[in-house]
Parts: C-alpha cells; sequence; structure tokens
C-alpha cells in the first residue's frame, strides 16, 4: 500500500524463550479503521505496546506514521493516542482536569482547549457536571470521554486496546459512532478487540492466533474465503480448526 | 482448617517471591545494629578547639600542649583575638575556644589567679558539656599538680567511678534493646498495615469476605506469616549482637522470646488497627511510619532516659508499648530479671494488644453494616 | 515548559484532593515536633541516689546532704550495707550508689586523702557519664574548697583552687531543644519527602497510569520534575511551619538568614527526591519502596547526628556520611538558627548537597524508562 500509515515487516517480540509476536507483517492505510482481533494472550497488546513506542521489538521493522519505532519513538508520540481499557483517565481528577491535562501536553493552546472541550461534552451530553470526578462517572460514559481525550488533539491514529470491555451491546454500538466520527475526520483507528461482532464496523481485520496473523482480510472478504456468515464464524474456524460448523 | 493453611500458605509464597522485600527486611535490622554498634557514639574523638593564648608563656604554652597531646582535641583555628572568635564559632570547625588571659603565668604563681576562660559553643549540648568537662580536668590536673610542687596538700577527697553493668561504657547496651523494640513495632505495623490494605484498595477484600474463609480467618492467615518473620528476624538480631557485640542474654532466653513474640502480636494487632482506619496503601504506610518512628525512636526512653524528661512524659510515654517494652528488654538482657520483675510491663504490652484488636473488630463490624 | 505547568498542575490538584496525606503532612509533623522536642534531653535532674556510710562521720554527712541539696541529686535512701545499696540498684530504685568506707574522715584529716566510692548505673552509657562528670565536679569544688581552709588553718602558702570559668555561646543554658527542633524538623521532612514522592511515582506504575504517560511526547525529564517539584514545594513549606513552631512554642532563636537556610533546604530536597524517584524506578509495588524507603531514611537519620555528634563516628563512617544529604541540612540548620552562620560557612555542605543533588536527579530522569 503506497499510503500506509503503518507498516510492519517480520515483526517478532519475544519474553524470554516465550515469542508473543512471531513475524507479523501487514500494513494499515490512511483513514482505515483497522480492526487487530484475537483471543486473549493472542499478542495483541503486545503488538500496540511497540506501535506506541512503549515496548521495542525483538527483531523485525515497524514504522507508524513514517517513523521508525525503534529510534524516532518520541516522533510517534507526538503523532499519536492512545486508549487502553483500564486506565486512560486519572480517577482522582475531574473531567475538566483530565481534558486540560492532555490538551496542554499536546500543545494546545488554552482557548482552544476550551473550544474543543465545550464540543466534546456537547458530543457526550454531559451538561454541567464536567467538574466531577472521573471515578464518579459510569464504565460507559468514562471511555467514551478516554477516547475522545485520546483524539483530542487530532492526532494521525489512534490506537485502541480493548476500549469496549465491560458494556453492554448498546453502549458499544455508540462508541462506536465515536470511532466512525474520528475516522470521518481522517484520523486512522487502530483498535484490538476480543469482541468479534465489533470485527464488522472495521474496513479490515486482521486475526492472531498464537502470535501470529492467520487471516487479515476486510469483514466481507473473510466471510467469502471462509464461507462463514460472520467474522466470529471466522474466527472460530481458525482458532478451533477441528470443530465442525454445519454451514 | 484446610482452607485456612491454604489461605497462609497462598500468603507466604507471595511474600517469598518478593524476594528484594525480603533483603531489606533483614537487612534493615542488621544495619542498624552495627550503625549503633560501630558507628554511633558520644564519645569525643579528636574534636576541634581553639586556643587563644593572650600571654604565651612557659605555663600556658604547656598547658596547651598538654591538651592537644591528650588525644581528644586537635587545633581547628587560631582566631587572633576574641573578636574573631564569633566568625570561628560560625564555620562550625571548632567546639570551643580556651582563652589565656594576658601574663597568666606571672599572675597564677604571684596571686594565685588563674585568668583562664573556656567559651564552648552551646548549639551541641552534649557535646559542649564533655568538651567542657575533659579541657577543664586536663587544665586544672596541669595547674594543680604545678602549684602541689609546693608545700600543697593532697585533694582531701577523690571521687573514684565503677560503671556498673557496663564498664567499657558501650552503647550496645541501650541500642540493642532499642533497636529489637523500634525495628519490631515498625515492621510489624507496616506489613500488617500494608498487605490487609491492599486487598482493600484493589477489590481483592470483597471477594475473600465472600468466601468460606470467616473474617477472622482472613485476618490471621494475612497476619501469621508476619509472625513467624517477625520472629526469625529477633533471633537475627540477638544471634548478630551475641556474635558481634558479645551481648549476652542473663536472663532466660525463653522468656526473652515469649516476651517478643507478645510484642511482636501487638506489633501486628496494631497494623491491623491501622488498616482499618485508611483506605488506601499509602495512608497506611504514612500512618504507620510516620506515627511510630519517631514517638518510638524518641520517646520509647532508649536513648533519652525518661526519668529525665519533663513530668508530663510520664503519662505521655506510659500509652506507648514500646516504651514498656524497652524495660522488659533490657532487664532479662542486662539484668538477667525474670518474670517476678516485668510482670507489670508485661500485662501492659498484653492490655494494648487486647485494645487493638477489640477496636479493630468493632470497626470491622462497624463497616459490614 | 507549558507542558511541565500542565503537569505540576495535575499534580497539586491530586494532592489536595486527598485529605488524609494533607493532614498528615502537615499536621502530623507539627503535632509530633510540639510533643517530642521538649523530650529529648540528656539534662540530668533529680538522679536517685541511695548513701551507704560506713563511716557516719560529719564529713561524709556533708557530702550527703551536698550532694541531695544539688538540682541534679536527690538522695532517696540510706542503705545500711553495700548488699542492701547493691539491691536497691538492681531493684530499679536508684541510679548511683554512693559509699564512704569507715575511715573517711579521718583519712582526710590526716592528710592522706579519702577515696569516695561511686557506683553509676551505666546503662545509658551517656546519662551515665553525665551523672559522673556533675559528682566529679561538685565533688572536686568541695575537695577544693576543704584543702583551701586546711592550707589556711595549716598557716601554708596560699594554694588557691584553679577556678575555671566556662561559658556557652548560642545556647547559653544549654538548653536540649535548641539542639533537637532542627533535628526533629529535618527528620520528619525526611521522612516525608522520601515516602510521599516514591509512593506515589510507584503507584502510578502499579494502577498503570503511567502508560498513558510514557505515551504521550512529555519528555522525561519533564515528568521526573513534575514528580519533584510539588513535594519539594511541600518540603520547605513544612519546614517553615517547622520553623515558626520552634519560634513561638520554644523561643528557639534565628540567627542566620533565611535565604541561606532555605538554599541549603532546596537544595537537600532535590538531592532527597531524586533519590526516591531513582529508588522508585526499581520498585514495582509500594509495598517494596516501603521498604527500601525504610531502610535508607534509618540509615540517613540514624548517622546524621540527630542525637550524637556526627565527629564522634569513626573516619570511615564520616567519610560515607559525606553523602548523607540528612547530615549536612542537619548540621546547616543547627548552625544557621543558632549561630547566623552564613553561606561561606556552609559551604562544604553546599557544595556537598549540591553533588547529591545533581547526581539523584540525573539518576531518576537516566533511569526513568518511557519504554520497556
Amino acid at each position: 500500500m503506497t499510503d500506509s500509515i503503518i507498516q510492519v515487516r517480520d515483526l517478532v517480540k519475544k519474553f524470554g524463550s516465550f515469542t508473543a509476536n512471531d513475524h507479523l507483517t501487514f500494513d494499515v492505510g490512511q483513514g482505515e479503521i483497522f480492526g487487530f482481533l484475537g483471543a486473549n494472550g493472542a499478542g495483541k497488546t503486545t503488538t500496540i505496546r511497540i506501535l506506541c513506542g512503549l515496548s521495542v521489538p525483538t527483531s523485525g521493522e515497524a514504522s507508524v506514521a513514517g517513523f521508525s519505532v525503534y529510534r524516532q519513538s518520541e516522533q510517534i508520540k507526538r503523532n499519536i493516542g492512545y486508549m487502553c481499557q483500564k486506565f486512560s483517565l486519572y480517577d482522582d481528577l475531574t473531567v475538566r482536569e483530565n481534558i486540560l491535562l492532555y490538551g496542554g501536553i499536546y500543545g494546545i493552546r488554552r482557548p482552544e482547549i476550551r473550544l474543543r472541550t465545550e464540543a466534546l461534552l456537547e458530543r457526550l451530553s454531559f451538561r454541567g457536571s464536567a467538574d466531577i470526578l472521573i471515578d464518579r462517572l459510569p464504565l460507559g460514559l468514562k471511555q467514551k470521554l478516554a477516547f475522545l481525550v485520546a483524539v483530542f488533539h487530532n492526532p494521525k491514529i489512534v490506537f485502541l486496546d480493548e476500549p469496549t470491555g465491560g458494556v453492554d451491546p448498546v453502549t458499544r454500538r455508540s462508541f462506536w459512532e465515536l470511532i466512525y466520527e474520528a475516522a470521518a475526520k481522517g484520523i486512522t483507528v487502530f483498535v484490538t478487540t476480543h469482541y468479534m461482532d465489533e470485527a464488522e464496523y472495521c474496513d479490515r481485520v486482521s486475526i492472531m492466533s498464537n502470535g501470529r496473523i492467520v487471516a487479515l482480510d476486510s469483514p466481507a472478504g473473510l466471510r467469502t474465503t471462509w464461507k462463514a456468515s460472520s467474522v466470529d464464524e471466522v474466527f472460530v474456524r481458525i482458532a478451533r480448526p477441528g470443530i465442525n460448523f454445519s454451514l | 482448617m484446610k482452607r485456612f493453611l491454604g489461605f497462609v500458605r497462598k500468603e507466604f509464597i507471595h511474600i517469598f517471591r518478593d524476594y528484594r522485600t525480603l533483603v531489606i527486611l533483614f537487612g534493615i535490622p542488621a544495619t542498624q545494629i552495627i550503625i549503633f554498634g560501630y558507628v554511633v557514639s558520644n564519645d569525643l574523638k579528636s574534636a576541634g578547639i581553639a586556643i587563644l593564648d593572650q600571654s604565651r608563656d612557659e605555663i600556658t604554652v604547656a598547658v596547651s600542649s598538654a591538651i592537644t597531646a591528650s588525644g581528644f582535641f586537635h587545633i581547628a583555628a587560631e582566631p587572633r583575638s576574641e573578636a574573631e572568635i564569633d566568625a570561628v564559632f560560625r564555620k562550625g570547625d571548632i567546639k570551643a575556644v580556651i582563652i589565656f588571659g594576658n601574663g597568666f603565668g606571672k599572675r597564677l604563681l604571684t596571686e594565685g589567679v588563674a585568668d583562664v576562660a573556656i567559651i564552648a559553643d552551646g548549639s551541641e549540648p552534649n557535646v559542649a558539656n564533655l568538651v567542657n568537662g575533659y579541657t577543664t580536668a586536663i587544665i586544672n590536673g596541669y595547674l594543680t599538680g604545678l602549684m602541689q610542687n609546693g608545700p600543697g596538700v593532697k585533694m582531701p577527697v577523690v571521687p573514684e567511678v565503677k560503671m556498673l553493668y557496663n564498664p567499657e561504657l558501650r552503647s550496645h547496651f541501650m541500642f540493642v534493646p532499642g533497636v529489637i523494640t523500634l525495628i519490631l513495632i515498625l515492621v510489624c505495623a507496616l506489613m500488617t498495615s500494608v498487605t490487609i490494605t491492599r486487598e482493600k484498595e484493589s477489590g481483592t477484600m470483597e471477594v475473600l469476605l465472600v468466601s468460606p474463609l470467616r473474617p477472622v480467618q482472613i485476618i490471621l492467615g494475612k497476619v501469621a506469616p508476619y509472625f513467624i518473620l517477625s520472629f526469625v528476624n529477633v533471633i537475627v538480631i540477638l544471634l548478630l549482637s551475641y556474635f558481634v557485640f558479645r551481648l549476652p542474654v542473663k536472663g532466660s532466653m525463653v522468656l526473652l522470646l515469649a516476651e517478643c513474640m507478645l510484642y511482636i502480636l501487638m506489633g501486628l494487632s496494631l497494623g491491623i488497627f491501622i488498616s482499618t482506619t485508611v483506605a488506601t496503601m499509602q495512608q497506611a504506610i504514612f500512618i504507620s511510619f510516620l506515627g511510630l518512628l519517631l514517638p518510638s525512636l524518641l520517646l520509647s526512653g532508649f536513648i533519652f532516659p525518661i526519668e529525665y524528661m519533663p513530668g508530663i512524659y510520664d503519662y505521655i510515654s506510659f500509652i506507648l508499648p514500646p516504651r514498656w517494652f524497652v524495660v522488659i528488654i533490657k532487664s532479662i538482657m542486662i539484668k538477667g530479671s525474670g518474670l517476678g520483675d516485668i510482670w507489670r510491663e508485661t500485662l501492659f504490652i498484653l492490655a494494648a494488644t487486647i485494645l487493638f484488636i477489640g477496636l479493630s473488630i468493632r470497626k470491622f463490624k462497624n463497616r459490614l453494616e | 515548559m507549558r507542558t511541565l505547568l500542565y503537569l505540576l498542575r495535575k499534580e497539586f490538584s491530586q494532592i489536595v484532593r486527598n485529605r488524609l496525606i494533607v493532614r498528615a503532612i502537615f499536621i502530623l509533623p507539627l503535632l509530633q515536633m510540639l510533643v517530642l522536642v521538649p523530650a529529648v534531653t540528656f539534662e540530668i535532674k533529680d538522679v536517685r541516689i541511695t548513701i551507704s556510710d560506713g563511716d557516719l562521720s560529719q564529713s561524709s554527712r556533708q557530702i550527703a546532704s551536698m550532694l541531695d541539696g544539688s538540682e541534679f541529686f536527690t538522695v532517696t535512701g540510706y542503705a545500711a550495707s553495700a548488699n542492701e545499696a547493691a539491691a536497691s540498684m538492681s531493684k530499679g530504685e536508684c541510679d548511683v550508689i554512693v559509699s564512704f568506707l569507715p575511715g573517711f574522715e579521718k583519712n582526710i584529716i590526716t592528710g592522706t586523702g579519702s577515696v569516695m566510692q561511686v557506683t553509676v548505673n551505666a546503662i545509658n552509657a551517656v546519662s551515665a557519664q553525665l551523672t559522673w562528670a556533675y559528682i566529679n565536679a561538685i565533688i572536686r569544688d568541695y575537695s577544693m574548697a576543704m584543702a583551701d581552709e586546711a592550707q589556711v588553718v595549716a598557716g601554708q602558702t596560699f594554694s588557691p583552687p584553679v577556678k575555671i570559668s566556662t561559658r556557652y555561646w548560642y545556647n547559653s543554658s544549654l538548653d536540649y531543644k535548641y539542639y533537637m527542633l532542627p533535628g526533629v524538623l529535618v527528620i520528619l521532612v525526611t521522612a516525608i519527602g522520601f515516602l510521599l514522592s516514591g509512593l506515589n511515582m510507584v503507584r502510578e506504575k502499579e494502577t498503570g497510569t503511567i502508560e498513558q504517560m510514557n505515551v504521550t511526547p512529555v519528555r522525561k525529564y519533564q515528568f521526573i520534575m513534575s514528580k519533584m517539584i510539588p513535594f519539594l514545594i511541600i518540603g520547605l513549606i513544612e519546614l517553615s511551619l517547622g520553623l515558626i513552631i520552634g519560634r513561638i512554642a520554644f523561643g528557639i532563636p534565628f540567627e542566620g538568614s533565611l535565604f541561606t537556610m532555605f538554599l541549603g533546604a532546596t537544595l537537600f530536597l532535590a538531592g532527597l527526591l531524586g533519590l526516591a524517584l531513582f529508588i522508585s524506578s526499581f520498585s514495582d509495588t509500594q509495598q517494596q519502596y516501603m521498604f527500601i524507603a525504610f531502610f535508607f531514611t534509618m540509615i540517613f537519620i540514624l548517622m546524621s547526628g540527630i542525637f550524637t555528634p556526627a565527629e564522634s563516628m569513626p573516619a570511615w563512617a564520616q567519610n560515607l556520611n559525606i553523602a548523607n544529604p540528612v547530615a549536612h541540612l542537619m548540621k546547616i540548620n543547627r548552625m544557621v538558627m543558632l549561630k547566623g552562620s552564613d553561606i561561606s560557612d556552609i559551604t562544604p555542605e553546599l557544595k556537598a548537597l549540591t553533588v547529591i543533588a545533581l547526581l539523584f536527579t540525573l539518576l531518576a530522569v537516566l533511569s526513568y524508562r518511557k519504554r520497556a
């Protein structure tokens, strides 16, 4: 892909004798919503951490927004946003304080921060409770807030690691609306998840199993190739080849 | 019972996996003992002084050499006049200035007046006292010796001192009991309060509470490994003090260990109580460490004798278990006392333990409601 | 730099919200100072003496009543025999036994000189030495006065008692509070600063919020600074409050310049907090950090000269102590507060503190990894 914003070639990450990422090769195009699927422990978080500059690969190549993960991780960080499942916002700060912190860190000026904050609160229908501590909020709202903070500075790419854990499908759906809005603005979205139904929302999806990519295509393409009615089924076929599904 | 033992085993594994903490746990008393035994001392070792000799005659020179030859002092500054003394003190190298007045020798022999004065740096009272004592003794000794060459009279009364229980004036007698007292209560309270609070903070306490284990078993299970660790710690300290400092245990070893176990229990129950009053580990650490460190170090009587504190401290230190335990340990180790001598103090520690456990149970019950 | 300001804003917001800690940081130390400082003294008073008088003469009684009359001693009992006296000491009823053997007065009169046996409970070596020093001085004065008299009576040439006057500067009453308040204050500031900063950092590691920070363009030095500056300010505030309490509650003077004091304190805190953050980069849990902090804090405190002078330590220990920031600040505090020492007087300590501050801060920044 000529305009791929993430390029990974033969990426290997080992922890001692355990290989978490085994020669991964893939591209992510600019503006794509790229789903990184796999069961728990398949190695998804390891990959995302490498791409975010939080971890160094054992071998192989990877570049994000044109910057190498080995030598230019700090430049990568200026161009990305990140949200993970557990701890994206500070529990003991208010909504406003969290936004102010991250907006300021990414160099946005105060008046601009104020404007964008109002827009963000408006989008979430927050109304008047922006000075509430994060740990008072329900989980679904926390997640949406975390996502909007992650894209507050309009990064080129946003990395999401299991962003919708623990909430009901309706809430997850409304979360994905936010993802669509970000993608519409041109932000590339790299999202890992173990919810197979979310795969249907992505432009392209890769499936990881035991540290390897075993499938990479659009959801429709996967369904056709594997003659399945859902990506979920495709996954089961790949991950548990022995199980027979009646077609 | 089986569940309980399984739980205890899990706690043990937890602890031993964190070997860094274990190393520190046993390293702390060891280093403290070494510091107290070899490093901390109140003796005068070559203190810096200055001599302002306005006379410079045979006698003053002789006295000055007597002072510097004593080994306790060395000349660290040479002020040229009284005006310079303040500046010299301010530099901090001098503990005292000895001033010989003009025409010292002559005045001594003709008028019988010794025009010598000492100005000591009072900002360190201990040192000032010692310096004063030593210099006065040296000067006195020399001058009196001078004058006794004539038809003098021998000193009528000569006090002689015998330092009982500790003829070599070693500080270990005070400090080893003190280290045991300080370390045990700090470590026990810290460890238990942190381990219980950790479960509270991460929410796993709720999980434990709904398990078949009863609350009492949970607490006991968490605390049991630390009891054993602390006990081993005591043994290590005693062995160290015996082999490195030749500090014997005059009294019954069994009694000593039993008292230590009681005290450990008290420390653990204090930690439990602290954990019922705080919500996070950080708070537990703060309250345990800050709340106990200085009072145990300074008010328990092992460095600063309680008898010499203003009266009110008899009451304040009354409620501090370390204060009583120091007495117990000192009595057993140094005087060889038996239970008959220290039953009052023992009772107090027992009472403290029961109090902490009682308060904890009450707080715990309130929380459950 | 704007990034640093945003980070500082975050840190302060979090600290202020933690009410228990705020109370612990300010109220606990001040309370402790008020309660502890008056207690920590080696001044002796009413030391209990048991007299074992085998002579029962005028001289022995005179000496006994003289000791009793002194503010330092009080005679609490008379023992009929040496054994009885020994028993009373072993029971803890007295700290000193003064014994006069039969023939005590006779020897004085005949001019052969008499020995007076003083037995001191030396379990606490420091107070034993002090007790002995005082008794020795009292008896010596008495002895000299007697000798003086005897000479006059015998018509011999005047052999004057040698009287040496001692004046104590900066603390004329040798009030231990002047000595201990700076000490206790420094210890509290040390313990709080060490714990607060290190635990804070390790906590972020434990909860994982540090990862969110590592993924941003925030530089390592900015992050470390944001973890040091708030606690440095807090430390300075505590120091100020402590000095105010010293002044108001105990009348402890402040002879020197505030600027000098705060210069020393700032350098000290920079080094201390740098060390704390350096250690925290090796600790995975708060419990681990707590023990390591405990370890270092105790060593620093014990070797700081809090209750025994640093100069009394053996040479090798004094060399090690150059790396002990607490020892330096303790010395600076005492010198600046009580003697009015200025920067030129404390240059060696300031130099040491500067090196420590630079070294540990550098180590803290270098050892922090934004990337695992």
